[in-house]
Formats: C-alpha cells, structure tokens, sequence
C-alpha cells in the first residue's frame, strides 16, 4: 500500500498527489512513468512523474479527471492509499546520459500543453540543478487551467504563458507563442521538448519541422501492463512500431505517427466516458451521453 | 470392467459452459479417483515417472488414492510439485507422462492428469497444507516472476531452509496463471491463489509491483539488498506481431493484451474499471493453446470466432484437448489460412482482414511442412476484431539492465540446463526466460533445476 502523503487541487479537474512509493523515489529520472491502481476492482493507470524527492521517499503525480477511473482516484484524500504504484517504468529523458556541458551549450525550449505540464517539471527541474538553464512555454486553453506555475518560474530560465482565449499571458495557442519567439524576438532553439495533448504535440512538431529544430514528444498511449507484455502502446515510429512503455514514453517527435496514434486513443473513449456519465449522474443517466444501446 | 478405459472426467456440456468462465472439466469424485487408480498397474520400473519433467513418483501417489489415503498421496506429490492443482489441469499429459503409460499400449493410459488435480483439489478442500521443516540456512535468494519457474523454485529453496523473497512486476502473484490462462481453465481464486498461499506457507515472501531492471537491478540486489543469489525466472511476455499492414488499427490485440485484461483485470466481470472490446467477430491469427485461450474466451464474451492458422490441423501447437473443447464449443477453424492485411474502416477501426489459402510443401528447418500459398485463392473475411497470437519472446527489461548477463540471439537468457546457471555468478535462471514460450509444467521443471544448483552453489559445492 502507498500512501498519499500530500493532495493539492490544481484546477477544478487537475489534482496533484505525493505518494510514498520506496522503490519507485529511489531509482526515478525525469521522463519516467508509473502505474497505478486505486483499490482491487481499478484500471492500471499509467501516470508521467511529476516529482520525486529521495528523501522522502516520495513521488508526485498529476492527473485530470476524464473518465471514471481518474474520478476514483481523485476521491482519495491525503493519508489514503492506492493500492498499486509500480515504477519507475519507461526510459529515463535521453538527454539526461548526454554530459551536462554540452547540454549547456544547448538553447533549450520546453512546450508543456494542459496538465503536460506535470512531466516537464522534472526536467525543467533537473535542468536547473544541473546549471542548464532553459526556456518553457506553458499553454492552456484558459487561466484557470494553467497549473504549476509558481513552480515552474522557480526552475526556468525564461517562463512563457500563453492561453487560448488570452485570459492570461499571451493570447494564443503554444504553436503561436513558439513562432512569437522563433519570429519576432529572434530566439534560436536547438532542441524543442513538447509534452501535452496528442493534437498539440502533432501541430508543435510540425511548426519545428519547419523551423529545423529536433523536437522530443511524451507519449501516453492506451497501457495495461506497461512493461513490455501487452502491446497495446504501440506507437509508429519512423516506420517501426515501438512500444511506448519500454521504448518510450519520448519519441523523436519529428518521426511518430499522431494521426494513428490519436485514433488508437480514441478506443475506448465511448466505453470509459459511459461509465464516467454513469458514475457522474447515478440512476439519472439515461443515455444522453449517446453511447448507450 | 476390464480396465480398458478410463474412468470418463465430468465436464460442463459445451453448449452451456461456452456462454460461461466456468471451469469445463469438473474433475472426479473419491469413488472415480479410487476406481481410475486401481487401474495403475504399479510398474516396478515405472514409464510414467520418466515423462514427468518435475519426476513425481506417480505409482506411489496413484497408489494411496487406491488405498482412500488422499493426505497421503498429496504429501507425496508435494515432494516434487509445489503445484499440482495447476499442473494437473495445463500439464500436456498426453505427451509426457501419460504417454508413456503402459495401459495406453492397449487402451487408455491411466488418468495421471486427472488424479493429481484430484488430489490438489481433495487437498485444498481439507485444508491440507505442504509440511516444513527445514534448519534455517542463514542466506536469502531472490526470485524474480512469480510464474510457474518462480514459485517453484522459489517453494523448493525454502524447503531446504534459504529465506526467500519473490518480486513480481504485477500487482498480483502467479505470472502467467493469472494473467494469461483464463478462468475456465484454470480458476484464479480457488486454484491459483490457494497454491501460491501454499508457497507462501512454506515461508516465501511475494513483494508485487516490483519491475526488476527499472525499480531495483539485479546488482542491487546482491550488492545492496543482501541477496546472496538470485533466480529469473521472468517469463516470456513481450508479443510479437505479424508486420501486415494494419495491424496497429483499433480492434487489433495481442493475445497477451486481450487475456491480460480478462484474466488479471477481470474486464468481463461488472464492477472493474477496465474496459475491454469485447468484439462481435473475432478472428484469433495463431494455432497454439494461447491462441486457443484467447478463442475462447472471446466466445464466451459473445463473438463469433476463427481461429486462422496458416498450417493444417495435424500441425496445430495447441494441446488436443484444448482444440477438442474448443470445437465443441463453436469455435470456427480456417485451417491453411494466412492474413495478408487488415483492413480499416475511415476512423481506424478493423473491419475485416484479407486472407490466402495455404497448402503444405515441403518441411523447413522446424521438420513441419512449410506452408505456401494457393495462387488466385485470396478472400476477406468480415471482423471488428483480431487477436495476434504468434508466440511471445523473453522481455530484454531485465538482460539489458544486467551487466554480463548473457543472452542468446532470439534475447533468451544463456542458462545452463542442468543447475540454471547463467554468465553472472550468483545469478541463476530458468523457465520461458531461457526457453522461450513453452509450457508450466517446463518452467516448473527448469525453476526445480534451479534451485538445487543454487543450493549447489551457496552451499559452496560449486
């Protein structure tokens, strides 16, 4: 059992978690991925690891309610547990086995999209720690939505905000902040880490397709196991299939297939967003939610 | 009865269990069990014991049931099995111990199979538990998997006193029992879970969610965690798919994803969260028992179903019994079949696959008649889902995190089949990991192996 040493809510849907988890908060590296499980009956839920402090002996994760099972993790409160944390899985961020001095000589911008935010922190953080400083675009659709901000300013060298509807920060999507910067105030960028929404990640690569700058995306696809056995991760690499658990989650953004992906996500939208309504409105669903037979 | 048959084992009617996850054979009763034993002829130099890959003194077990002494003969069999429910229902008998039975010469070979899980179950019932009494030895091993290889390893060294600890990379214990062979054919919490508490009773501690590689290396282990040997007995999990195009749409699994959510997420069972495809037509590409599991459990869940297998009948990887039942249960066979492509509807989801039929040329390299295929015979097959189970390969999480550790071309690791030994001292290995796919009852065998070479080797024998 692992216990939810800390619960903050982030936004209405977005929640943060500290979770003791040993194992995991001793070997994790930004990048890294864990699992986890609320109680005997809950899904698996793979979750990007938003912080980790060996110390304590703790990891944080960050997560927004979209179906029933993220709903039941969202009701549990600090001094909780979940019964499964399993992890770290994944590969460690690339750059982290390159040597700190040549990443120092790097411009580097991150572009966290939503609650995409969460996985940047860490690299963003290992970064900082690391005297690398590096620039980030923090995109959302609305003010309200914007998470980690205070945090974030704290690690990055230049902190960007830009909001769909212009409530706070630059009024635009990310993909218009990175051109804002690339365009008008003249910044060059040698490596682009984008990490959000699939549809963000898709547009972002290929504005710095264009750009010429070698971008790195976090997948997250559909996973069960996330070690390897179940393949449902699979992802089109470069032609190849990869698995996103063990090969991934981050994938040379210029070379994944976001239109495949994107359709593999949608699989069982209608059957988890069912039992979310379900779960939402009790006994008053009757179907208006137009997938029910 | 002049002993020519074998006593009939009852099994729930085809038509009726194919719309159910409970068990098809529903084993025998005392008086069956004692009727079927007095059919053993207590060979003074008995065949059967040789076909056995863990060596069950078979005559003898056989012979208490004769004598209405079932404790008795369960204490036998735990001498050389730490999990007879199990092995008595996915052992292939027919190709080891009762294959070579003298009674099958003329008739039927007595039903060892089905005597063990007599047994085991009789057992279980009565709350009859494997004994200990092993000296303490002072030294902990290790064991990564708690599959079949891991359990059995694991159970042999606490008997003869190491304190052993199991990591398993699921949230449940029991490997591929329990996320891979369904319900019907081997119950998880009556059968799967009383065995693995069996072990535990021998002493052996089960840490889950531990993925060794990426949550501690094998080198912390040993270095850090004061394990003097270790046993890997991983498994062989990774899928592997066909290549055709298609293949990554919505409603293509692997067998190893469509069981996992069965089996060990219960997606079929009301009130678990994960959700599953149940699939109205379902094609399972593959002839082994797993593609048969998969079969079948799809039926269950509703669907028409075929299994395309690219071979003929009499080639077929999967156990008889496990062909037999799913026929009578309506499963549909397109024998020298082959997928060429799997066809999408325009939001990515399958809507059908393109076939060819085969015929049988000449044998390759595996002694089989190699498939080839009938110019002019392509046809389409109407799906919304297809299962790819073409066999699975050992995961390369824990070789590649191993310094040393060596493994073969196919990413099996190099284990000595005698002692389990591997490149790395103190670190043994055995099962599917070293194997590649194969069956419980070898990995088993391979976990026994092991853990004498590691009592060998900590015992300063080696």
């Amino acid at each position: 059992m692992y216990e939810i040493v800390e619960k903050r809510q982030l936004s209405d849907s977005i929640v943060l978690m500290e979770v003791r988890a040993e194992r995991v908060a001793k070997s994790c590296l930004p990048g890294q991925f864990v699992i986890v499980r609320t109680d005997e009956t809950g899904e698996r839920i793979p979750l990007t690891i938003c912080d980790y402090c060996r110390e304590k002996k703790t990891v944080t994760i960050v997560f927004q309610v979209v179906g029933a099972s993220t709903l039941r993790m969202a009701e549990l409160k600090k001094g909780d547990f979940f019964r499964d944390f399993v992890g770290p899985l994944g590969r460690n961020c690339e750059w982290i086995d390159e040597p700190v001095s040549e990443l120092k000589q790097k411009k580097i911008l991150f572009v966290a999209g939503g609650v995409g935010t969460a996985p940047v922190y860490p690299q963003v953080k290992w970064m900082q720690e690391h005297g690398v400083s590096v620039d980030c675009i923090i995109g959302a659709r609305t003010k309200g939505l914007i998470i980690l901000e205070e945090e974030m300013r704290a690690v990055a060298g230049n902190l960007y905000i830009a909001t769909d509807d212009g409530s706070y920060g630059f009024k635009g999507n990310v993909n218009d902040r990175i051109r804002a910067l690339v365009e008008e105030e003249k910044k060059s960028y040698d490596l682009v880490i984008a990490i959000g929404p699939m549809i963000m990640m898709k547009f972002v690569c290929l504005l710095t397709k264009e750009f010429g700058i070698p971008t790195i995306v976090s997948m997250n696809p559909i996973m069960v196991d996330g070690t390897g056995m179940c393949g449902a991760c699979r992802v089109s690499v470069g032609g190849e299939v990869k698995f996103a658990c063990v090969d991934g989650p981050e994938f040379d953004g210029h070379l994944v297939d976001f239109d495949q992906a994107m359709k593999r996500q949608q699989m069982y939208k209608t059957a988890e967003g069912r039992r979310y309504l379900e779960a939402q409105e009790g006994a008053t669903h009757h179907g208006g939610c137009g997938h029910c037979e | 009865m002049d002993g020519l048959n074998r006593v009939p084992v009852r099994e729930q009617a085809a038509a009726e269990r194919a719309h159910n996850f409970d068990e098809v054979c529903l084993g025998y009763s005392l008086e069956e069990a004692r009727a079927e034993a007095s059919r053993c002829l207590q060979c003074k130099n008995p065949k059967c014991q040789t076909g056995c890959p863990v060596n069950i003194d078979i005559p003898r077990f056989i012979a208490k049931i004769g004598e209405g002494d079932v404790e008795g003969a369960y204490h036998v069999i735990s001498e050389y099995s730490a999990l007879p429910a199990i092995c008595g229902r996915v052992c292939p008998q027919e190709s080891q111990c009762e294959a070579k039975c003298i009674r099958g010469i003329k008739g039927d070979a007595v039903s060892i199979g089905k005597l063990e899980r007599f047994t085991a179950d009789y057992a279980r019932e009565h709350d009859i538990r494997p004994s200990v009494n092993a000296e303490k030895k002072g030294k902990k091993v290790a064991v990564i998997g708690s599959g079949p290889a891991g359990l059995t390893c694991a159970g042999d060294l606490a008997k003869m006193g190491y304190e052993v600890t199991i990591f398993e990379a699921l949230h449940e214990p029991g490997g591929v029992l329990v996320y891979g062979i369904p319900e019907f054919r081997l119950p998880k919490e009556t059968v799967v879970k009383n065995e693995i508490e069996n072990v535990k009773a021998l002493g052996v501690k089960i840490e889950t969610n531990v993925v060794i590689g990426k949550s501690v290396t094998i080198d912390e282990l040993l270095d850090e965690e004061g394990f003097d040997a270790v046993f890997i007995g991983s498994g062989a999990g990774l899928p592997k798919f066909m290549g055709i195009p298609g293949e990554n749409a919505n409603g293509v699994f692997s067998a190893n994803e469509y069981l996992t959510r069965n089996n060990l997420m219960k997606a079929f069972t009301e009130g678990y969260g994960t959700p599953i495809a149940a699939g109205k037509k379902v094609a399972v590409v593959g002839g082994g028992n797993v593609a048969m599991d998969a079969a079948r459990t799809a039926l269950r869940l509703g669907a028409t179903v075929y299994i395309v297998y690219r071979r003929g009948e009499a080639e077929l990887p999967a156990r008889v019994e496990e062909v037999h039942h799913a026929k009578e249960e309506g499963v549909i066979f397109k024998l020298l079949t082959n997928p060429k492509e799997i066809l999408t509807d325009e939001n990515g989801w399958v809507k059908g696959m393109r076939c060819v039929e085969m015929e049988l040329g000449e044998p390759d390299a595996s002694g089989r008649r190699r498939p080839v295929e009938k110019a002019g015979s392509e046809f389409t097959l109407e799906l919304d889902t297809v299962i790819m189970s073409l066999g699975t390969s050992p995961n390369p999480l824990i070789s590649s995190a191993t310094k040393g550790l060596e493994v073969n071309e196919r990413g099996c690791i190099a284990a000595d089949g005698e002692d389990g030994s591997t490149s790395r001292k103190a670190v043994f290995a055995g099962g599917d990991a070293v194997t590649g796919a194969a069956t419980v009852i070898l990995a088993m065998g391979a976990g026994k192996a092991a853990a004498k070479g590691i009592d060998a080797y900590l015992s300063g024998n080696k």
